[in-house]
């Protein structure tokens, strides 16, 4: 009987006092891994900058010989292969998820969505060695077809220039769009779900075709939740490294021609740090890193305000 | 009764003017078909693409798993790449253990860090924060995380920094963000009179979410966690740095390099050896079938929470 009530209320509270403690910690673990990963990358990065000065972002030489540590060119290489990526594969996202929510029959719809999971599944290495020892050498005389049907024609004859090898800044973008499909297709097709049937509904009863219906009340209603998914697969096609490391050539250009081997951020910093030596060098793979995180950052940034304030408009409402 | 039925279906006098409002115009017609194709055939599209790359996969993968049947798991990987040879034991030893130290480290925190979100931070402007911070983490690079650990915590251990401990930590900050949203999503859906029953029965917070929130929970918490790790388990960049370069089997984490079967599909899918890239493809069969795996076995959770949670 030594134990009151008041001597339990007392343990109960101690207990639920330390277990909110252990979850605080882990939800700030969160706070404190993202404060460590910029503060690390920005200070071991510094030396480059030191040296390099702000020319890092503008000089387009990559010449670890001569001390000459440009960043221009990885920068465009990521540019472009994720600009590749988000056009070849937002008509096809949107295609995926319109054929699921609105045209599959209802027995088709849960083999879909496993269908579009499992490419999510598939490691971005498997990805990667697919692409260069299989779809590469099958490009080629592709792009060549392509360039020499292109050729003369002012813009498409540049963009689709004379092709050196399989490994270019168009198998890059090609491999990255097969792997953001699958987020970008599920985003969207919780976006096109939340379109309230009333408006679908009504379309189709106004004597809408089913195209003119998506047009006009599904694809109006869910845009700014599209776009942001859309947003979501640019960074992961830009922050996505080994599929494209493997892939885009590495040799380092500035060029219009997609059919030309590039490199691109994520690619320059796994294939060359086993050679990087020197402190100067790795200080530049790293700041490379942070260009990335920073890119990367910011576009998530604009998606995540987007995808948040097009749900919260579209709970509002429906 | 049956006269004015007849009559309404029967060819009515108005029937010009109902084909002109039931026809569509050739044009409509013509887009909504082509659109509707076009959305079949991207579905087509991506079915065919994926199931190339699996039959690659498994068509090359099998001929060197299979030929060298038993050796594939029990010996250690050819030195050189030029060699042919069996063994690919080292990199399936170095896949589990830094698959496993990252989820006993991500997994718990993870958890831990959506009850926190779920149960006592709700709609306040830190838990807020926290849920935008996990977003944001969620999108960060792989390689990046890899150059963090690389830089928090290879660089101060010299050599023996390279160790499959390091790359699990690596795969650990990747898992995170994962694992916590993903459990959150989870917690959420725990009706919220089991917590107010639970509550009014005297019961504590702590008491109510680990005696009655998780269990409820725990199917889906578990597929969610399986994911993650599928993930990791796939996960290239965050080793490069991390781990080091082995060839033979090392089951410690703490002390001595490791590889893992990302590493090498990737070292061998840069060489142009014919014998190197069969050993890749083999790789790649080898981890697909473990990261399918772990997906099936989430799945397979998962419907049977959506089950629980409806009935």
């Amino acid at each position: 009987m030594a134990v009151t009530l008041d001597d339990l209320k007392g343990n109960k509270q101690l207990a639920d006092r330390t277990f909110r403690g252990a979850t605080l910690m882990g939800g700030t673990a969160i706070a404190v891994i993202l404060g460590l990963i910029s503060w690390t990358i920005a200070s071991k990065s510094s030396l480059a900058f030191r040296t390099e000065g702000l020319s890092f972002f503008t000089e387009r030489r990559w010449a670890p010989a001569d001390d000459v540590f440009g960043a221009l060119s990885f920068i465009y290489g990521t540019a472009v292969t994720a600009l590749i990526a988000v056009v070849l594969a937002v008509p096809v996202s949107l295609g995926i998820a319109l054929f699921t929510t609105h045209v599959a029959p209802s027995w088709l719809k849960r083999p879909l969505v496993a269908m579009t999971d499992l490419v999510a599944v598939v490691p971005s290495v498997v990805f990667g060695l697919w692409g260069i020892i299989f779809l590469a050498p099958k490009l080629v005389p592709v792009f060549t077809k392509l360039s020499s049907w292109s050729d003369g024609i002012p813009i498409l004859g540049s963009i689709f220039g004379k092709a050196s090898a399989g490994r270019t800044f168009m198998t890059a973008g090609l491999i990255l769009a097969l792997m953001i499909i699958p987020i970008i297709t599920s985003i969207s097709r919780e976006v096109i779900l939340t379109c309230p049937p009333t408006d679908s509904d009504g379309a189709l009863a106004l004597g809408a075709t089913r195209w003119e219906m998506i047009t006009g009340a599904v694809l109006t209603h869910s845009a700014g939740g599209i776009v942001g998914a859309v947003m979501l697969g640019l960074g992961r096609a830009m922050g996505e490294t080994i599929a494209a490391a493997l892939v885009i050539g590495s040799s380092p250009a500035i060029t219009a021609n997609l059919f030309s081997s590039g490199d691109s951020l994520p690619s320059v910093i796994a294939f060359e740090w086993g050679e990087a030596t020197s402190d100067t060098k790795r200080s530049a793979l790293i700041a490379m890193g942070l260009t990335l995180f920073l890119m990367t950052l910011l576009v998530n940034f604009i998606a995540n305000y987007v995808v948040n304030r097009a749900m919260k408009r579209m709970r509002g409402e429906s | 009764m049956t006269t004015v039925l007849e009559s309404s279906t029967g060819p009515a006098p108005i029937s010009p003017l109902l084909t002109d409002l039931t026809t569509v115009s050739t044009r409509r017609r013509v887009k909504n078909t082509v659109m509707t194709t076009l959305m079949g055939m991207s579905v087509a599209v991506v079915a065919v693409v994926l199931f190339l790359v699996l039959a690659t996969v498994a068509s090359k993968g099998w001929s060197i798993v299979a030929s060298e049947f038993p050796q594939w798991f029990t010996k250690d990987i050819q030195l050189s790449p030029r060699r042919p040879g069996p063994g690919m034991k080292a990199a399936i030893v170095g896949t589990l253990v830094a698959t496993a130290t990252a989820t006993a480290i991500a997994v718990p925190l993870g958890i831990a860090g959506a009850v926190y979100l779920n149960e006592y931070g709700k709609t306040s402007l830190f838990a807020r924060t926290l849920r935008f911070l996990s977003n944001v983490m969620a999108g960060v690079p792989s390689i990046v995380m890899g150059l963090f650990i690389y830089v928090f915590w290879v660089v101060p251990r010299g050599v023996d920094g390279l160790n499959g401990f390091s790359g699990a930590l690596a795969l650990a900050c990747l898992m995170l963000p994962i694992v916590v949203r993903s459990t959150e999503e989870m917690l959420r859906l725990v009706p919220q009179n089991l917590r107010d029953a639970s509550l009014a029965l005297g019961a504590t917070t702590s008491r109510t979410t680990l005696t009655v929130v998780i269990p409820r929970a725990a199917s889906g918490i578990i597929s969610g966690s399986l994911l993650a790790v599928a993930r990791a388990a796939g996960e290239t960049a965050p080793l490069i740095f991390t781990i080091g370069a082995a060839k033979r089997t090392n089951w410690n984490p703490f002390s001595g390099t490791n590889t893992s079967l990302s590493l090498q599909i990737y070292a061998n899918a840069k060489e142009s050896f014919p014998t190197a890239q069969e050993r890749a493809w083999g790789a790649a069969l080898t981890l697909i079938i473990v990261a399918f795996m772990f997906t099936f076995v989430a799945r397979a959770l998962s419907g049977r929470f959506a089950k629980n949670s409806t009935s």
